[in-house]
């Protein structure tokens, strides 16, 4: 293998992992907000034991997030330095950005959040997390914006003195097409993975409370002012499951109406990917949508396939008779552009990605609506199928999100910036194969024991339930703290 | 004003937040073994909890504005340093995740291996960072293309690393003695004191090798005597028992360091060792009025903001901790506080 082809995997490996927990630290830290905005608003202690609950939770996930996502900004340097070279004049701005705006908020707050909750008065420690959570949105949206201007580079002009795309106006950079609907699109699907992680969690220990006897797991016992309170655990996982279901359906229309307009604005920008989404080799008109396909590895013929008619003509255009430009034609017209090449992606891969985005999205939409029903009205599901189906839950959103980025990415092939830069041409030329061998494997490895460490403590955690603590209070000088690392 | 030497200067400024910041939680993870117990141990990691993570978005918010406002910079500083980048991101990895996961369980192999995770990933950065930014003086293998051939290990770089080393030692010491009440306080200032002491001897050396064999002009001396104050008047401080002042210095003595280095760099980025007209200077490398017009405008109105919001964390949680406000462990790893 080349140094180009080892700098893609390491890029692939350590931004796939990196977004398992970014979507998570989006969604849940706006849920955990919320939570706590419920107790400080109306005083249930219930959603005070929720919110530190999801809380801890919420923090094992984030520390691996902000310290993955360090790697990525020290990545452009480190493999693509021709690509860092030739972008920088636009691609730096959004990440510089990035930090200043997004990771400053994020952070301070966050810290002031988790060692807050005795020093802070209860309304000033309910903003912080709010800060922090608005935070992780902002940095989204200037991340993405960097990602757009990759798939459609827009507000520049080429400097060829210098040999670099130069800024000529920020606000086509964005305002690009693109942005505005992966956006929503991608804020939709963090919180389909925040509302089934909440869902999943809520629901396991609702049903492992509604089993146990009544005075046994299924109270706590606690003190409140001074007085023994009892309380069913079994009322407060179910506000909190139907809370996870709720915002896991209604992301998850969010998700499906921003992706229908993202699948127009692709088709528009690169039809190419639109194209190998359906590994739709001829032009046709109408076209249809195979659901799933049996056919070659390469995708160029198909034994067996279920199709959708008209569904991939209004996909791409909104017109359900459109003509839909097949791959053989794309080819002919970008070698009239640029050259001989060539330009499709991997087929199979793009293919079989944009089917699992939405097949595992749609499922865990079905699971979510499945279980709102399960358990209306005071109603608790107890087959044997229920543990199975929420240890899954949560990771139907979770690989539909990595799949969907590794059907965009990928899609882009073979370029790195469209129709600007080809990949292989972005990569550090000083940056030797060993260099890179080496780093893949320290990265692969740290990265795999901290996915075990991480995935246990969260089991862990999970398992230990809400806790008995009083309610937080401002402390007086020399009290002991109520919490510390 | 030209736009590309207000960035060299903001990134300066920059780099400055991040190590005056970060610099004082390396120490202290760097100083977890000097503590006499557990207790104390978990005393030092809690005068950094709160805000560890906020520091380092200096470094995040420094690399970013280096990729934008020079991105032939950026792209020849990460590529040609390659090695000491990729320890840089495994030190901060298994530190950053060593504070929020050490606390999680209370049994004791655990909580070690986290500590020793916390004690190696800020070491490592400590020093590899003074490596890097002495090395950008020093000068490494840059070739025509602008590409690093060949290694960036330098004597000069070297003793910049130990340098650095010993300097955050000093100020991670002086923290946890400005931060901390009881036994811990009076032998943190004695820490200081010893690791001081070391630093001065590093620092005239590195200061005088800088002024009288890097500089190509007089001004850089006008920062490197100010390290020198700042370090002399800031282990006087912590002698008599003034912390605070002496915080001041080491912070002072840090932030003068950087000017040093920049004010020597001016007006190259990074200095080649092969021929000095392939040196990457602040023009040649940096991004389009433009660019660095919008950039300008974003930081004037949101740094004031962040500076405010820090501070304010820092008035926040700016008590003494000693071990006996700490809560009980057991509980903490239970999940029930």
């Amino acid at each position: 293998m080349e140094a180009v082809d080892l700098a893609r995997w390491q890029f692939a490996i350590t931004t796939v992992y990196h977004f398992f927990f970014v979507p998570l630290t989006i969604g849940l830290s706006a849920l955990v907000a919320v939570m706590q905005t419920v107790w400080v608003r109306t005083g249930n202690e219930r959603w005070l034991r929720l919110t530190r609950f999801f809380g801890k939770l919420f923090l094992i996930n984030f520390i691996l997030g902000v310290v993955t996502g360090i790697v990525q900004e020290f990545q452009f340097g480190l493999n693509w330095s021709e690509y860092s070279r030739f972008v920088g004049d636009i691609f730096g701005a959004p990440l510089a950005l990035e930090g200043l705006v997004a990771f400053f908020l994020e952070s301070t707050f966050l810290g002031l959040w988790i060692f807050g909750w005795d020093r802070l008065p209860r309304r000033l420690h309910l903003m912080t997390i709010w800060l922090a959570s608005i935070g992780t949105v902002f940095s989204a949206y200037f991340i993405l914006a960097a990602n757009s201007f990759m798939q459609n580079p827009v507000g520049f002009t080429v400097n060829a003195e210098r040999g670099r795309a130069e800024l000529t106006d920020i606000g086509a950079v964005l305002t690009n097409p693109v942005v505005l609907v992966t956006f929503p699109h991608q804020i939709f699907a963090c919180f389909m993975v925040a509302g089934a992680f909440v869902a999943a969690v809520a629901g396991w220990h609702l049903l492992r409370s509604s089993r146990a006897p009544f005075d046994g797991l299924r109270t706590t016992r606690r003190q409140a002012d001074g007085v023994a309170v009892e309380e069913d655990e079994v009322r407060t996982w179910r506000s909190a499951m139907r809370l996870g279901a709720v915002v896991l359906l209604v992301a998850g229309l969010g998700v499906l109406i921003s992706g229908d307009l993202q699948a127009k604005v692709m088709y528009d920008v690169q039809p190419m990917k639109m194209a190998a989404a359906e590994a739709a080799y001829e032009t046709e008109q109408p076209a249809s949508f195979s659901v799933i396909t049996i056919g070659s590895l390469d995708g160029e013929r198909e034994l067996f396939s279920i199709k959708v008619p008209y569904l991939l003509s209004f996909l791409a255009t909104g017109d359900p008779t459109a003509e839909v430009e097949g791959i053989r034609d794309l080819q002919e017209a970008y070698e009239a552009t640029w050259g001989p090449g060539s330009y499709a992606p991997n087929i199979p891969l793009a293919y079989w990605t944009f089917r699992l985005m939405i097949g595992l999205g749609v499922a865990a939409m079905g699971v979510g609506a499945a279980m709102l029903w399960l358990t209306r009205r005071g109603r608790v599901p107890q087959g044997w199928w229920t543990t199975p189906a929420l240890v899954v839950l949560p990771l139907l959103p979770l690989l539909a999100n990595s799949f969907g980025w590794i059907f965009t990415e990928t899609g882009r092939q073979p370029w790195l910036v469209f129709g600007l830069m080809p990949t292989a041409a972005g990569v550090s030329p000083s940056t030797t194969v060993l260099e890179v061998v080496v780093s893949l494997f320290a990265f692969t490895a740290v990265y795999t024991v901290l996915a075990v460490v991480e995935v246990r403590l969260m089991l862990t955690w999970i398992r230990k339930g809400l806790d008995d603590a009083p309610p937080p209070k401002v402390l007086e000088d020399d009290e002991p703290l109520t919490f510390a690392y | 004003m030209d736009l590309p030497v207000l960035w060299f200067g903001l990134v300066a400024v920059l780099w400055t937040g991040y190590l005056v910041l970060e610099g004082f939680d390396f120490g202290v993870g760097m100083l977890l073994p000097a503590a006499r117990d557990r207790a104390e141990r978990r005393v030092m990691i809690n005068t950094v909890g709160p805000v560890f993570d906020a520091n380092e978005v200096w470094l995040i918010t420094a690399v970013g504005a280096t990729f934008a406002a020079f991105p032939d910079w950026y792209a020849t500083l990460f590529s040609g340093f390659y090695l000491p980048m990729l320890l840089v991101l495994l030190a901060l990895i298994v530190r950053n995740v060593g504070f929020e996961f050490r606390h999680k369980r209370a049994d004791l192999t655990w909580q070690r291996r986290w500590e020793w995770a916390i004690v190696l990933g800020s070491a490592v950065p400590a020093a590899l960072w003074g490596l890097v930014l002495a090395s950008l003086v020093g000068g490494v293998p840059i070739d025509a293309e602008g590409e690093v051939v060949g290694s960036v290990l330098t004597p000069y770089g070297l003793l910049g690393a130990l340098l650095t080393t010993s300097l955050f030692l000093t100020h991670g010491a002086l923290f946890v003695g400005l931060k901390t009440v009881g036994d811990i306080r009076v032998r943190a200032r004695r820490w200081a004191l010893t690791s001081g002491l070391l630093t001065v001897l590093v620092a005239a050396v590195f200061l005088a090798w800088t002024v009288l064999g890097q500089a190509t002009s007089p001004w850089p001396a006008v920062p490197a005597a100010l390290v020198l104050v700042g370090l002399v008047g800031g282990l006087a401080a912590a002698r008599v028992g003034r912390e605070g002042w002496a915080f001041t210095g080491t912070a002072l003595a840090t932030a003068a360091l950087v000017a040093t280095l920049f004010t020597t760099l001016f007006p190259r980025v990074m200095v080649s060792s092969l021929d000095p007209s392939w040196s990457l200077t602040v023009s040649g490398s940096s991004s389009t009025d433009y660019t660095l017009g919008i950039m300008t405008v974003a930081a004037i109105v949101v740094t004031p903001v962040v500076i405010g919001y820090q501070c304010w964390t820092y008035w926040v949680f700016r008590k003494r901790l000693g071990t006996q406000h700490m809560p009980d462990a057991q509980l903490v790893a239970a999940g029930r506080r």
